[in-house]
């Protein structure tokens, strides 16, 4: 079993810490991530335009790419990534007709497009292939008394067909918390839409979205909260800014990748170059844990 | 040879606008055999049957070809008829030439043409066939109801008021089903237990009814009429001849389990009475809670009962009935609330379902019928009312509506409101589902007078925030997200068929829908009998319906169960399959194609025997018989032979 690591493009930029983290800890777990060759953008949103292939283009060639360098199984670490490229696989390869055409207009690829290559979420593999028993042994700096949310947002989650857990009540975000010491918190909002791209049109929308689900978070007693995609790692973290602003009551919370915290608890060195992308300092809250 | 009459009918123009029946007349008198032909408007009508019974005296007829419509609409018309005219009515033949002619040509040159060689088929057929006589089989007067559920309850009671034995097996330690259960009952709000224990009574007390509780029935073989029931009856660990009902045993019982009753709202002991009014009305020791019947191990309840009337070394037992009907009224269970996680039932106390609602509504419930939320005991100021919580939502779990639940969540409402005055009531709808006598009143007063509020939408989810819980749902008439605060959240749970009845209706070979719900024999004029001969569905177990349909239901179960019972015989139609022994080699490939088990290798004879009751005459083994041993009465493979060389000839 061959697995490739495909990043997109906010892994190597706004969410390096995302990157880097996901490196070190897989690299302790001793299932070190290959990035795969010649990836390009994953296709960003799946686009649900049944009558124009083009957009389903940019996934299915990377796709192809992975089938072809050899990769029976393509991780990604962000949601949206992981669901693009299985929503567009699955499309593409539900209809013969599709499958042709694409293929048809790929022909200066190496190979056809079969799609042998799945698509999975590394919290997938931390849990189905590494085990979290697995994770517990290794884990030497647990993250104690730390009570943290998880948001899963919804590209994890919907459809329910590419689930990675319970599409109504996942728990696998919680498990990983309690795996590494921590204390995970079912909190209400944790499913609720972070106001997606209209962070970029109607920032108002993603402001209150942020006020409802950090405010929830907090009812519940998380102290920080985690997630796997960037655009809600950006809603939830810097539209704080702006929630601040709005909301005179709003008090803030930091936002970590999951593979943050697995970093620190698995007894690798907080970066210092990670502070930097985040909005909200997450350093004293880590400091007041013992974790740095 | 035979003298055969052939009558054509016009069926007005039904036939005669697509068929040249006078041509077909003239033309069919010489046909070999025929000794008398004619046609008739309405052969089906009084004069067309005198016609026919003229001619057969007139002409000494043997036989009789009807070229008419098809034989599901009038081939016992006819048989009758011959029958009267003292013929035996298996020489009579339909030739359909109205739905398998006329009314799907219009070209009359080619239609007629077709008539002509179905009558010419028709003809040859009644040349070969042999008078035959009805099989017939004695009946067992005796019924077995499945089930002690109010359905159950009215078929046991209506068949032995008809001066009927009955049997009747309950799993449970007590009958009364889901109904005793409720409080109130919509749309009049009388009290549900009041209405159904004269009922439970009049059962326990009836001569004609034997009843079997803490049992199941094993198998049941033999056919309509004539069944064999097996019935597994758990250790009576507690003689309800000598029990005196102190209450003694649960008192020094140790051990504390959730109480079924109660839907789980409170606790009994292993050694109980499920409720005060249980019939029949002892205690049941439940063995898988107990913590052994060694006296070593505990031994508290025997040592206490000064009736001894407990005894350890009960064994359970197996009970052999015959019984000649069967009435299932396996009744319903509430669709499994731990399929939707995000309403929260498990992990919030404050979230209960609609059968819990009931017990806490219940004068005999765990509250004493006074309204308290199960977290800490604060009256509920504002109480969620969820419909459809699993129904009508094929995506995620019921398609179907299961029908009572906008009535019961109702009613719950209302007996909420006239307990709590300052209380507020919500309840999320999808639609208001009332159609029953009264049952739009019972809304409508509500809506305008009890100051109930209805919110049209699904709720998305539930969550506690203090010790509230927010229902976070849409209102789908002003289009907007909303959440409203509660104290207690009741889930109008869909209703499934029982867990019990998925075994049984696989041990009996009972049809069910793509539900589980059984399978009624038409879904509009046989409703209440099932396709296996002998079998009778009442109640819930053939789909969702409230009290007064199941007890309707249940009485044309009774009904139709009673024509069974009431007739010495049972009659069954000779078109069987018969065996001719000397071809017969005993492979025994028919014995495994056939479907109704009518099929038997005579150990001594080594040939395979037909049960002609069980035998249904599907043909199955006939088309199986590697050797041409298996025939069909009527239908011999000569006969088969003679009509395809009548169409093979296209003459």
């Amino acid at each position: 079993m061959k697995l490739g690591y495909f990043p997109g493009c906010t892994l190597k930029t706004n969410a390096k810490h995302f990157e880097d983290s996901a490196m070190q800890v897989m690299e302790v777990l001793g299932h070190p991530l290959e990035e795969m060759e010649n990836w390009i953008c994953c296709g960003t949103v799946f686009s649900m335009t049944t009558d124009d292939l083009m957009l389903q283009l940019s996934s299915i060639r990377n796709l192809l790419r992975a089938e072809n360098q050899g990769y029976d199984e393509l991780v990604t670490l962000c949601s949206m990534c992981y669901n693009t490229l299985k929503r567009a696989k699955e499309f593409i390869l539900n209809d013969e007709e599709n499958l042709r055409k694409v293929n048809d207009f790929m022909y200066r690829e190496e190979a056809k497009f079969k799609g042998t290559t799945d698509v999975v979420h590394l919290l997938s593999i931390l849990k189905d292939r590494i085990t979290f028993d697995e994770i517990k042994k290794k884990v030497t700096k647990p993250l104690k008394d730390l009570k943290i949310g998880a948001y899963y947002g919804c590209l994890l989650v919907r459809p329910k067909e590419l689930a990675i857990d319970d599409f109504e009540d996942p728990t696998i975000m919680e498990e990983l918390v309690d795996t590494i010491g921590g204390e995970g918190v079912v909190f209400p909002y944790r499913l609720e839409c972070c106001g997606a791209y209209q962070t970029i049109t109607e920032k108002d929308i993603t402001v209150k979205r942020t006020f409802e689900i950090i405010n929830s978070a907090r009812n519940a007693g998380c102290e920080a909260l985690i997630t796997s995609c960037p655009l809600c790692a950006f809603n939830l973290d810097q539209r704080q800014k702006e929630t601040s602003e709005e909301f005179l009551e709003f008090s803030t919370m930091p936002v970590f990748y999951f593979t943050e915290l697995m970093a620190l608890a698995l007894g690798q060195k907080w970066n210092k170059e990670w502070k930097k992308l985040h909005y909200i300092n997450p350093v004293p809250l880590l400091k007041e844990k013992g974790l740095i | 040879m035979k003298k055969i009459g052939v009558f054509i009918c016009h069926c007005g123009i039904n036939i005669k606008g697509a068929v040249d029946v006078e041509r077909l007349t003239e033309e069919l008198a010489d046909y070999p055999g025929v000794a008398y032909i004619e046609n008739y408007m309405f052969m089906c009508s009084d004069p067309g049957q005198n016609h026919i019974q003229d001619a057969i005296r007139e002409n000494k007829l043997g036989g009789v070809v009807v070229a008419a419509c098809s034989p599901t609409l009038h081939e016992s018309t006819f048989q009758a008829v011959l029958k009267e005219s003292g013929l035996n009515e298996y020489q009579m033949e339909i030739a359909n030439i109205r739905e398998q002619c006329s009314w799907v040509h219009t070209n009359i040159e080619q239609a007629t043409h077709k008539a002509r060689l179905i009558i010419k088929t028709a003809i040859e057929k009644l040349k070969l066939n042999e008078s035959l006589y009805p099989v017939s089989a004695p009946v067992t007067k005796k019924a077995l109801v499945i089930g002690g559920g109010i359905a159950g309850i009215q078929a046991a009671l209506d068949i032995a008021d008809a001066g009927f034995e009955v049997i009747m097996v309950e799993k449970k330690p007590s009958i009364g089903g889901h109904m005793i259960q409720l409080s109130e009952t919509f749309p009049t709000l009388d009290c549900s237990q009041c209405i159904l224990t004269p009922k439970m009574v009049a059962l326990n007390k009836h001569k004609n009814i034997k009843l079997y509780v803490n049992s199941e029935v094993e198998s049941i073989d033999g056919y309509i009429g004539n069944f064999n029931v097996k019935i597994k009856r758990k250790a009576l660990y507690v003689d309800p001849h000598k029990c005196n009902l102190c209450d003694d045993c649960t008192e020094v019982c140790p051990v504390l389990v959730p109480n079924e009753q109660e839907e789980g709202l409170s606790w009994r002991k292993a050694i109980y009475i499920p409720f005060p009014q249980a019939i029949p009305a002892t205690y049941t020791l439940d063995l898988e809670n107990c913590l052994g019947l060694e006296p070593i191990a505990c031994g508290k309840c025997r040592e206490k009962c000064t009736a001894e009337a407990i005894n350890y070394d009960a064994t359970d037992m197996i009970i052999e009935e015959e019984v000649g009907a069967v009435i299932i009224a396996t009744g319903f269970d509430l669709y499994p609330v731990e399929n939707i996680p995000e309403y929260g039932y498990g992990k919030y106390p404050d979230v209960i379902t609609s059968l819990q609602f009931e017990r806490i509504l219940s004068a005999t419930g765990p509250t004493g019928g006074e309204i308290y939320r199960p977290s800490d005991g604060k009256v509920p100021k504002e109480i969620v009312f969820v419909q459809c919580s699993g129904s009508r939502d094929p995506e995620h779990h019921l398609s179907y509506c299961s029908k009572i639940c906008c009535m019961y969540t109702l009613k719950h409402a209302k007996l909420y409101k006239h307990k709590i005055h300052n209380g507020q009531p919500y309840i999320f709808y999808i639609d208001i589902r009332a159609g029953g006598k009264r049952y739009e009143e019972f809304v409508q007063q509500a809506v305008s007078e009890e100051g109930i509020l209805y919110i049209r939408g699904k709720v998305a989810k539930i969550y506690k925030e203090g010790d509230k819980m927010i229902v976070m749902g849409m209102d789908t008439l002003s289009g907007k997200k909303i959440e409203v605060k509660a104290d207690l959240v009741v889930l109008a749970m869909g209703i499934v068929p029982s867990e019990g009845s998925h075994d049984l209706v696989k041990t009996l070979k009972i049809n069910t829908d793509d539900k589980g719900f059984l399978s009624e024999a038409h879904p509009k004029l046989r409703p209440v009998e099932s396709l296996q001969a002998g079998f009778y569905l009442a109640g819930t177990s053939q789909g969702p319906r409230d009290i007064p349909d199941s007890v309707s239901q249940a009485s044309g179960a009774a009904s139709k169960a009673l024509i069974l019972l009431s007739s010495d015989k049972i009659y069954h139609s000779p078109i069987i399959a018969y065996v001719d022994e000397d071809l017969c080699s005993g492979c025994t490939i028919c014995v495994g194609t056939c479907p109704y088990g009518a099929r038997e290798l005579n150990e001594v004879s080594k040939v395979v025997e037909v049960n002609e009751i069980l035998c249904e005459g599907c043909g199955a083994c006939i088309s199986a018989c590697p050797s041409g041993a298996a025939q069909q009465k009527n239908l011999t493979d000569d006969q088969i032979d003679n009509m395809i060389k009548i169409i093979a000839s296209g003459k």
